[in-house]
């Protein structure tokens, strides 16, 4: 089947974006149950994280460590709070099997372009859980004892950098899962490239252990990733560990990683509407 | 078990029908839980120990608690998507049929993609117990038998409280993770690195150190010698799992149409 091409992306065109934005954002709020069953989790999985670490920090002999154990709290507390921002694992299930059952039609029948409409939908299913569960994980994490909670940001400065970053991080994270419901068009049983592609994002993207615990000439190729431009800047801009010209750095490859994954994304988008196969009847 | 072995067949067989699916998500499995033992390696590439242990001692104890782990998911993984059956109604089914529901319900569905994670598990256990310098003698070989047993008997224990519970709830609740795949996660280290508290919950709520940090501690020779017997006291843990599943049935109250 062939189809006309999408509109381009217009400053008026815009709107229609944002309305997804809000309405997606809205409906995802609505999930609250779900929400503090989450919060609940990430609380005793953030716990036993710096419990860990804490069991490596305390062993005597441990010489080198590449963040104090105060910044690496705040990071697991920080990564915990957000962790519906970057999880790759949190992906939509509607579009992959709106791709698979054929019912993407009906979407493809709409005057807009899919791919800008996929983004801003997964952008805001992704914050509008974030907005639910961070508040109670920050704020209970800022009232822990000095080296096991979440100390105040540093800067004024580097707090603004830090939400900027966070957003960039978020964009390049939708715009890499935008590749695998792209794949999907193509393969149509998009479960294996799926997990394939959430494990290699979980470790790249320093979501195991972060990325300064990792040997130094390791750590330097991990960051030119894509995945290094995920968590890893915003969390570490968060808890100090990241500043001066190695922060320009990183904020400008992330800029990077996010035009050309987009860029990508929009080729294997445009390859696949001219080649498209609905499924289903 | 002739039964179990039919279902098993069935499931394998409908499995079959998407082979490249099949496959990449098996390799999926394999690497999520590859991804722990690379927090390990690096982690010990940087540090030289961790409250007394070294990165062999680790291993040893991370290839136990997966096989452990492993083995209780093959066997009674099922129990997860129990909630979709209660909501379905299609418990009911179950109920009417002259066989035991468990059995039923383990039937009904098998993830055979697990097999990447077993796999995983059988090479890290053997990876775990060869790079391990424990001299091997029989009390510790039994006790490495016993640990299996054990993990087996508490991971599938707690699989099947969860299920009980959605007796009540009807809904599966997410903060369960925290004591299958957390425990998993978690249980790369002996428990006792957590802290006392940690240790403390672990031996008496959940009986995880009773199947992981005790025995090991007998295997490396720093415990006492009847640390090796304990796995074999967390299969207790089976009896007010199901005890509550009981309990559940007789409450059950049909939802579905």
């Amino acid at each position: 089947m062939h189809l006309t091409k999408s509109p381009k992306l217009h400053p008026s065109s815009l709107r229609k974006y944002t309305a997804f934005f809000r309405l997606h954002f809205t409906m995802g709020l609505q999930y609250r149950t779900a929400a503090a069953a989450g919060i609940a989790t990430q609380f005793v999985w953030g716990a036993m994280e710096i419990l860990m670490f804490r069991a490596f920090y305390q062993t005597p002999d441990n010489g080198s460590f590449p963040m104090t154990f105060q910044a690496t709290s705040a990071y697991v507390w920080m990564q915990q709070a957000f962790l519906a921002l970057f999880m790759a694992w949190m992906m939509d299930n509607e579009i992959f099997t709106c791709i698979i059952d054929g019912n993407v039609s009906y979407e493809l029948c709409r005057p807009i372009d899919i791919y800008n409409m996929w983004f801003s939908r997964s952008m805001a299913g992704r914050c509008s859980k974030a907005v639910l569960r961070c508040m109670p994980i920050l704020l209970v994490a800022a009232f822990l004892p000095k080296p096991y909670g979440l100390m105040a940001p540093a800067s004024v400065p580097a707090f603004l950098l830090f939400l900027l970053t966070l957003i960039t991080g978020l964009a390049v994270t939708v715009a890499f899962c935008m590749l695998i419901y792209m794949s999907a068009f193509f393969t149509l049983s998009p479960e294996g490239i799926r997990m394939v592609a959430m494990s290699v994002v979980e470790f790249f993207s320093g979501a195991v252990i972060p990325l300064p615990f990792f040997p130094d000439r390791l750590r330097g190729f991990f960051e030119l990733l894509p995945f290094g431009s995920m968590q890893n800047v915003p969390l570490r801009i968060y808890s100090g560990d990241l500043s001066g010209a190695a922060m320009g750095r990183a904020i400008l490859v992330q800029f990077l990683w996010l035009i050309i994954l987009v860029a990508l994304g929009k080729f294997l988008n445009a390859l696949a509407m001219r080649k498209i196969t609905l499924q289903g009847g | 078990m002739r039964l179990y072995w039919k279902y098993f067949l069935i499931q394998l067989k409908s499995k079959m029908e998407y082979k490249t699916s099949f496959v990449l998500t098996c390799i999926g499995q394999f690497l999520i839980s590859f991804n722990v033992f690379l927090s390990v390696y690096f982690m010990f590439q940087r540090f030289s120990s961790v409250q007394g242990f070294t990165y062999q001692e680790i291993l040893l104890c991370f290839g136990i608690t997966l096989m452990e782990f492993s083995l209780a998911e093959s066997v009674a993984r099922g129990f997860d998507l129990f909630s979709v059956l209660i909501r379905k109604g299609e418990f009911d089914r179950i109920m009417v049929r002259p066989r035991n529901e468990i059995l039923q319900v383990l039937g009904s569905r098998m993830e055979f993609t697990r097999i990447g994670r077993m796999l995983q598990a059988v090479v890290m256990f053997i990876y775990g117990v060869s790079v391990s310098h424990v001299t091997w003698t029989f009390p510790k070989v039994l006790t490495v038998i016993f640990m299996l047993i054990g993990g087996t008997a508490v991971f599938s224990g707690i699989f099947l409280l969860f299920a009980s519970v959605c007796f009540f709830t009807l809904e599966r609740l997410e903060i369960f993770n925290i004591f299958t795949d957390g425990a998993r996660e978690y249980g790369k280290y002996p428990v006792c690195i957590y802290g006392k508290r940690v240790l403390q919950i672990c031996t008496f709520v959940i009986p995880y150190a009773l199947i992981q940090y005790y025995p090991l501690t007998c295997l490396l020779d720093r415990g006492k010698w009847w640390y090796g017997l304990l796995p074999l006291a967390a299969c207790l843990f089976l009896l007010p799992c199901f005890a509550l599943w009981k309990c559940g049935v007789r409450h059950y109250t049909s939802c579905g149409s």
